[in-house]
């Protein structure tokens, strides 16, 4: 008798309501950042002055050990292609925080789709815009003296994903925490720009101190998975994170998207 | 003759159709005892409420009363610590799936993506809830045209004034035809004539559709339109009932005479007429049933020139609420006591 009273409504199923949550917010955000301009060029002009003007000052008394001839500004053109996607995840991932005093949230967190498909959503959104602009910036390789058809493609996409994805999850997490954008710029430079200077994207580790330091930060996985790419699968000798490999990097890479995700959503579930 | 009691028979009820019939029909939306503290304090104190299909349902009270956290209750923002919530007579989970696919919210606060269009809005909202293409489209436009946005379709919401966005979280919310409409403080900081507006849709939808609303308010004339009132204060629902119901707890009209002796003409009605009346800051007044039927003979009875001006109003529901709390509507949250632990 009690299910006699169901609704007329045609019952979607459960994958479709998900999908739909995280299609439509992937969509969204894509459209509103190619919508702004001055948004795509910004993410792209930025990291290119700064690699221009720090490659080529360092460029005269870099000297990498182990590697002649590498000049400063291709050993540093990798780590600015992490700072890219760096940079665009911060920003991108911010709009969780305009999105819920703009009160847009609200409306996504009272449709059917489970909470997290608005995380999944909101940060694949992200990923796609980071994975975007840091693609473009690998375009510009040729500049740093790299063919772009001796470069590894699917091991640069990969870790390009991966990257992305963690990086907009942590974000995410942040954002979701604070609250504040100001606050949200704080906890991320604070936490992501050591972690990148550290990383070997500026200098390779100079000691057994750094050296070991590296092997905790994520993002040398990540700075070492994509100059490994972008070499066509070998790093130049001492470069890259101690001990590391492609398997290893994609690996820490993975485990780093998938703990960055899983708190994001333990996160959202507390309902706020 | 036996042959036409047998018709009747055959097309009369049986008697388990006509007790079904009886039954009180399994209400749209039910909350039962919900409860929620915050820092120690009870925002919610076993909020109870039925709203039955096809009515419009206000929850009265000020702000801070408890209205906005049972909303976020009902729409699975927030789970309460106890409590249950049935929808058509079926229990459901607190912050569940099944409460948010069957409801439209409008929010008190803006909702919309202000950096894209009109109709870009609405196809958001309606893709969330999985209406796309072509079906997404035509809805669109309907919901644009009956909010009167049409000519507007393409703008970017953020030009948009306040009654424009209003009628725009409208109609997204009512893309995917839910069977229950949320608003919060429909008409919280719009003009008259929003006002109107928005409540003429708020009808024309319950009419056309059988659509069920429930909202919130703190305003007595939004309340006077609902069909049924919940009065709402420091997380306690105090009555429930229609609105005329609840004016008639008050014991009739109320008349207030304006007199330059008020002591005098208390006691000269007290001595002709047999009337206890009260002097109110200055004016005197009278709580009286059929006040009407009383002012011709006020008139008669009393020399000219013996009162200088003679008023009378029937209750409202603020001044139920002052009836019932102590405290006017407008005067907001009670201070905020220092009772968290």
């Amino acid at each position: 008798m009690e299910r006699a009273i169901e609704h007329t409504r045609p019952q979607r199923s459960l994958l479709a309501e998900e999908f739909s949550t995280i299609t439509t917010l992937i969509r969204r955000d894509t459209k509103r950042f190619v919508r702004e301009k001055s948004r795509v060029v910004g993410a792209l002009l930025q990291p290119l002055i700064f690699w221009l003007v720090i490659g080529s000052g360092m460029s005269s008394t870099f000297v990498l050990p182990g590697a002649r001839g590498v000049d400063y500004l291709e050993y540093f053109f990798p780590g600015v292609v992490v700072m890219v996607v760096l940079f665009t995840a911060i920003f991108t991932t911010m709009s969780v925080i305009e999105d819920r005093h703009s009160g847009f949230l609200q409306a996504v967190l009272v449709s059917p789709g489970s909470r997290a498909s608005v995380v999944l959503g909101k940060c694949l959104g992200s990923t796609t815009i980071a994975f975007v602009q840091g693609l473009l910036f690998v375009m510009l390789a040729p500049l740093a003296g790299f063919d772009l058809l001796a470069i590894d493609w699917p091991l640069l996409l990969c870790a390009l994903a991966l990257a992305c994805f963690g990086l907009c999850a942590l974000g995410f997490a942040v954002a979701w925490w604070l609250d504040s954008t100001a606050g949200y710029h704080v906890v991320m430079s604070l936490l992501l720009l050591p972690l990148w200077i550290l990383s070997g994207a500026m200098f390779p580790a100079g000691n057994a101190v750094l050296a070991e330091l590296q092997r905790f930060d994520p993002m040398s996985y990540a700075v070492s998975a994509v100059r490994r790419a972008m070499y066509g699968g070998a790093l130049p000798n001492s470069t890259g994170v101690v001990g590391g490999s492609t398997l290893i990097e994609l690996t820490v890479l993975a485990g780093f998207a998938l703990l960055a995700a899983g708190l994001s959503v333990q996160l959202c579930y507390r309902r706020r | 003759m036996s042959s036409s009691i047998e018709t009747v028979r055959a097309t009369a009820p049986s008697v388990a159709e006509a007790f079904a019939a009886s039954l009180p029909r399994a209400a749209r939306l039910e909350a039962h005892g919900l409860h929620h503290r915050l820092g120690g304090r009870a925002v919610l104190d076993r909020v109870s409420f039925r709203v039955q299909p096809g009515e419009i349902f206000g929850l009265l009270g000020p702000n801070g009363s408890g209205k906005s956290t049972t909303l976020r209750v009902l729409t699975g923002l927030l789970v309460p610590e106890g409590g249950q919530i049935l929808l058509d007579g079926q229990p459901v989970a607190a912050g569940g799936r099944r409460l948010r696919q069957g409801m439209g919210v409008v929010f008190q606060s803006a909702s919309l993506d202000a950096r894209l269009t009109a109709r870009e809005n609405l196809l958001l909202g309606a893709a969330l809830y999985g209406i796309t293409g072509q079906l997404a489209r035509s809805r669109a436009d309907e919901l644009l045209a009956f909010t009167a946005l049409t000519d507007r379709a393409d703008h970017l919401v953020v030009q948009f004034s306040g009654g424009m966005k209003r009628r725009l979280e409208l109609a997204r919310a009512l893309l995917h035809e839910p069977e229950l409409l949320i608003l919060d403080e429909p008409t919280t900081g719009l003009d008259e004539r929003f006002f109107r507006e928005v409540w003429e849709r708020i009808e024309l939808l319950r009419v056309q559709r059988g659509l069920t609303v429930l909202l919130t308010t703190h305003r007595a004339e939004e309340a006077e339109r609902c069909d049924r009132v919940a009065v709402i204060d420091e997380g306690k629902v105090i009555a429930e009932d229609r609105p005329e119901a609840l004016r008639q707890r008050l014991s009739g009209d109320v008349l207030t005479l304006e007199a330059r002796n008020p002591e005098g003409l208390c006691a000269e009605l007290a001595a002709r007429l047999q009337l206890s009346a009260r002097i109110v800051s200055g004016k005197v007044v009278l709580e009286r049933e059929r006040g009407h039927e009383l002012i011709p003979r006020l008139i008669e009875a009393l020399p000219a020139g013996r009162i200088d001006s003679l008023s009378m109003h029937r209750p409202t529901l603020s001044d139920v609420f002052v009836k019932l709390t102590g405290r006017s509507l407008q005067g907001g949250a009670a201070p905020a006591a220092d009772e968290g632990a």
